[in-house]
């Protein structure tokens, strides 16, 4: 049985706001789904013994002081953006309703 | 609309929910150490962390830690031995790394609560909502949507963000539903969100103020059939920028969902926008649900483990709370619970602790401070404590103690200090506002009414003590008011052989 169906790639497509034609749509349905299943062997081999992790040492509380630091200056922060103006990073029209 | 409130809360239950977000003040950042300052010039504080550039890596405040454990444990939760985060992705541009840091499944913070009191039709009764979890985010950037004709986002052109607020500590305080309010439930509301900012500005954790957004509420509300026991669909409002707003739009949602179940209408699970005008909502954008912000663990961060040992000396610096600092003022003071609920109400009980610790009398300075000077402030639409400073009343408080100056003159005093001319002792400087205070001018004057007045001086002599209020009137006038009636009142009484 397939790990992820092409409605759900087509979903995820959308998340991201990636347009996709329907034979990437195919493509990448397929590629997926042999992903997961490359996923699923790891998870058959890691029982209850072997805890979950988010990363790859065994660290904890790794903390700052809350102390500042220079900050960039305003034309290197918006140096790599495609657009600029008034200061402040330009993007394109936002379809949907602000946070 | 059909039905009013009081149909709406005759026929259904409401069960709240309080989703309320808090900057921290920390100095820096949540995972970087860039500035917090509010009002900096745009993209002025943001570096390649906030930023989300290549390579650079998040960092976590210790003091971000801190404080979310102090507010933790203000709110009776536990705090959890092991936490984790988690990236919440969602494609918006108020965060610039396409995810926000977040915490899911393993919050720092859960299992608590928080009473509050309501004035019912049965006296004073205690609510108790309980929190769900309390966890440790970052802020979002600021979206600017230029082009169309509202300033909104639709029809906009184009958006500008500023990313100085990207990153800025947030916590984000839970509830659990909250069922049994009735028809207090705005109240209840309000009550919470006011009792929590009171909390959260104890613990000198954050600026709390909800006009500069550094405190936010989402207020949900759901409705059921009374009796039902069942649970109706909720919406979520946001856009709730005041304690009065977070009461009016629960009432004006709970009165919306009312008329449209009423209708036979479904009720849509959707986020509301409040309007400030008109008290009502309005749809906003569609939410993505949980699943789609396909939570998972920030793998470039570790977890945070807080040591018992810290968690119980953090315990130890956690200052009395709100409820019970109100409760031992209130007796210290022997304030009547009425006017104790007029200071709070007014937001002025802190201004008046800072007053009486200045040396002002309790019953002097909350009379000063909800009287004259609250009037000039609503006259001029500002806060009273926009007008004055504590050590200002105070000392116009003292002075009158003193003998220096009268009620009537205290009020000139007042309304100098408030017009920007200077200190209480500059004001009474320029417009000569000392009580006139020497007998021998006081005598002068008291002759010069007598004889200006001799049939009116001779009908007190005779032992008609109600005639001399002419005559003191008479010497109030010609010193500007500026006179201790009482001791003009005594001085000619004696002066016309009717003294004791």
């Amino acid at each position: 049985m397939a790990a992820i169906s092409r409605d759900e790639v087509a979903h995820l497509a959308r998340l991201a706001r990636i347009e996709m034609s329907s034979d990437e749509l195919d493509h990448l349905a397929s590629e997926l789904d042999q992903i997961l299943h490359a996923v699923d062997r790891v998870q058959e081999a890691a029982k209850d013994d072997v805890p979950p992790t988010s990363h790859p040492l065994p660290l904890k509380n790794v903390t700052r002081p809350d102390v500042v630091v220079p900050s960039l200056s305003p034309e290197d922060a918006l140096s790599g953006a495609p657009a600029a103006d008034e200061q402040r990073f330009k993007v394109p029209q936002i379809l949907g309703d602000a946070e | 609309m059909a039905l009013k409130y009081d149909d709406v809360v005759a026929k259904y239950e409401p069960t709240l929910g309080l989703e309320v977000h808090v900057e921290l003040n920390t100095n820096t950042k949540m995972f970087c150490g860039c500035s917090t300052e509010f009002g900096a010039e745009p993209n002025t504080q943001t570096c390649p962390v906030c930023l989300g550039l290549p390579g650079s890596l998040p960092v976590v405040n210790e003091v971000a830690i801190e404080s979310a454990i102090k507010i933790g444990l203000a709110l009776n939760c536990s705090i959890a031995p092991f936490s984790r985060f988690a990236r919440k992705n969602y494609f918006y541009p108020d965060m610039p790394k396409d995810y926000q840091i977040s915490q899911y499944d393993e919050p720092i913070c859960v299992n608590g609560y928080l009473d509050v009191e309501i004035d019912t039709d049965e006296g004073v009764k205690v609510f108790r909502v309980e929190i769900e979890r309390v966890h440790m985010e970052e802020d979002t950037g600021k979206s600017l949507h230029v082009g169309g004709a509202t300033g909104r986002i639709h029809g906009a052109e184009y958006s500008l963000l500023d990313y100085n607020r990207a990153g800025i500590p947030l916590m984000e305080i839970v509830t659990k539903m909250v069922p049994g309010t009735g028809k207090y439930a705005p109240q209840v509301a309000r009550a919470y969100v006011t009792e929590l900012r009171d909390i959260l500005r104890s613990l000198g954790v954050s600026d709390v103020k909800m006009e500069q957004g550094s405190l936010r509420c989402d207020a949900n509300v759901s409705l059921s059939p009374m009796g039902s026991g069942k649970l109706g669909t909720r919406s979520e409002t946001k856009n709730v920028n005041s304690l009065r707003s977070v009461e009016r739009a629960i009432h004006g949602e709970m009165i919306r969902q009312g008329n449209r179940l009423e209708n036979g209408e479904r009720i849509i699970q959707e986020t509301r926008h409040f309007l400030e005008e008109s008290g009502e909502t309005r749809p906003g954008r569609s939410k993505e649900t949980a699943e789609d912000y396909r939570y998972f663990q920030e793998p470039d961060l570790v977890p945070v483990a807080p040591d018992a040992g810290w968690i119980e000396e953090i315990r130890k610096t956690l200052p009395e709370k709100p409820s019970i600092h109100r409760k031992r003022l209130q007796e210290q003071w022997s304030v009547p619970d009425k006017e104790m609920a007029a200071m709070v109400n007014a937001e002025l009980l802190d201004t008046v602790e800072a007053t009486v610790n200045l040396g002002a009398d309790p019953t002097k300075a909350r009379s000063w401070w909800l009287g004259e000077v609250s009037r000039l402030a609503n006259e001029k639409d500002v806060a009273p404590t926009e007008l004055m400073t504590p050590a200002q009343v105070a000392e116009i408080i003292a002075l009158i103690a003193a003998g220096e100056l009268t009620d009537k003159l205290a009020r000139h005093v007042v309304e100098g200090v408030v017009n920007g001319e200077g200190t209480p002792a500059q004001v009474i400087e320029k417009r000569g506002l000392k009580v006139v205070s020497d007998d021998s001018a006081l005598m002068s004057a008291i002759e010069a009414a007598i004889a200006a007045q001799p049939d009116t001086a001779e009908r007190v002599r005779s032992g008609n003590i109600p005639a001399a209020g002419a005559l003191i009137g008479a010497v109030m006038k010609a010193t500007g008011g500026q006179a201790d009636a009482a001791r003009v009142r005594e001085l000619l009484l004696n002066h016309l052989g009717q003294g004791n």
